[in-house]
């Protein structure tokens, strides 16, 4: 074996040899490999008790029995204890971005998200962790770690047991939460904190 | 109490890889209707090809006809195909070990019931007419001389 690994191996390099059937045809190089799984999805207590609630226009967490962290999504246990959080906790439906990815490329399946768009972590006010959006409402290069942000949720009469009640979060206008707190850093300075005292 | 949720979730993802040149050269053969192997330093020949000598790690680069026919070294039956299955009728699936392969691939066995097959027994390929350069190219094999 080579011991350099930036050489390719020659069977990467395209020195291969072809029975002479083959000369001159043009070589296969790519080949389709879809893959679909259906399933039928049943939520557990916890997601069915945070997607009940969507329906009232509420985002609920759950609350770590161990130090007080609330969870969104909530999940029934803190995984890093495997405890079980059997407390809600209502949330509001402000937060702050945590951290964002703005798409420039459409998704097969997902017409409905017109390019460019941006996703990101949500962290809610209360919340210790962040969940996923998308956001809307402001130019994707205005988009920043720390932005205050609001849900924008369909209207009454469209609102089902579902996260895609909130179509988007725009921004609130408030000043921004410093980036040294913003998303999991904010986490691991209340960890470190923890540490301290 | 709440009413039990329940969603019909799917989940699809339409790749396309690239395949670089040694299952390349295997998927242009099918396509051009024949089958290859890769040579090993010891002169024995695999069967689907792999880019690595399984043992020692070498590269492999010596790609050879093999087959159209074969021994059927192992099956079992499938009734029904599942919904995604190349075929939309009760098959076989078996290891077929190609003519001058040492090693046995993998492919649908196209017979009408379990009775027709046998471990040892030989069959052949039998090709789609179009063809592009992917596995299904090959429609499975049938018992040698059920398509004279």
């Amino acid at each position: 074996m080579s011991a350099d690994p930036s050489v390719p191996p020659a069977a990467l390099s395209g020195e291969v040899s072809l029975p002479e059937k083959l000369a001159g045809v043009e070589l296969v190089r790519s080949v389709r490999t879809p893959i679909r799984l259906e399933y039928d999805f049943i939520p557990g207590d916890a997601s069915s008790g945070y997607l009940n609630a969507f329906a009232d226009r509420k985002i609920l967490g759950q609350r770590s029995p161990v130090d007080g962290a609330v969870f969104v999504p909530p999940r029934g246990v803190d995984p890093r204890h495997g405890a079980a959080t059997p407390d809600y906790v209502e949330l509001p439906d402000t937060g702050h971005v945590g951290g964002f990815c703005v798409t420039r490329l459409p998704i097969p399946g997902r017409d409905d998200l017109e390019i460019p768009y941006v996703s990101a972590w949500i962290h809610l006010d209360g919340a210790d962790i962040g969940f996923l959006g998308l956001v809307g409402g402001i130019d994707t290069a205005q988009v920043r770690m720390g932005m205050r942000v609001r849900a924008v949720w369909k209207p009454d009469d469209q609102l089902g047991r579902t996260a895609e009640n909130i179509l988007y979060w725009e921004p609130t206008g408030e000043p921004d939460v410093p980036v040294t707190a913003a998303g999991t850093n904010a986490w691991h300075a209340k960890q470190a904190e923890g540490d301290q005292g | 109490m709440a009413e039990r949720l329940r969603a019909d979730l799917v989940l699809e993802y339409p790749f396309t890889r690239t395949t670089g040149p040694v299952i390349g050269a295997f998927l242009t053969g099918l396509r051009e209707g024949i089958i290859l192997g890769i040579r090993r330093p010891d002169g024995t020949v695999l069967c689907p090809p792999t880019e690595y000598d399984p043992e020692s790690s070498e590269p492999l680069t010596e790609l050879v006809e093999v087959g159209p026919g074969g021994e059927l070294v192992s099956w079992t039956w499938v009734d029904p195909p599942r919904s995604q299955s190349p075929w939309d009728r009760p098959h076989g699936l078996g290891l077929i070990r190609l003519d001058g392969a040492a090693t046995p691939m993998v492919h649908g066995l196209l017979v009408s019931g379990p009775d027709e097959l046998a471990v040892g027994m030989r069959v052949t390929a039998r090709w789609r007419s179009e063809r592009e350069g992917h596995i299904a190219d090959l429609e499975g094999f049938v018992p040698e001389g059920a398509d004279q």
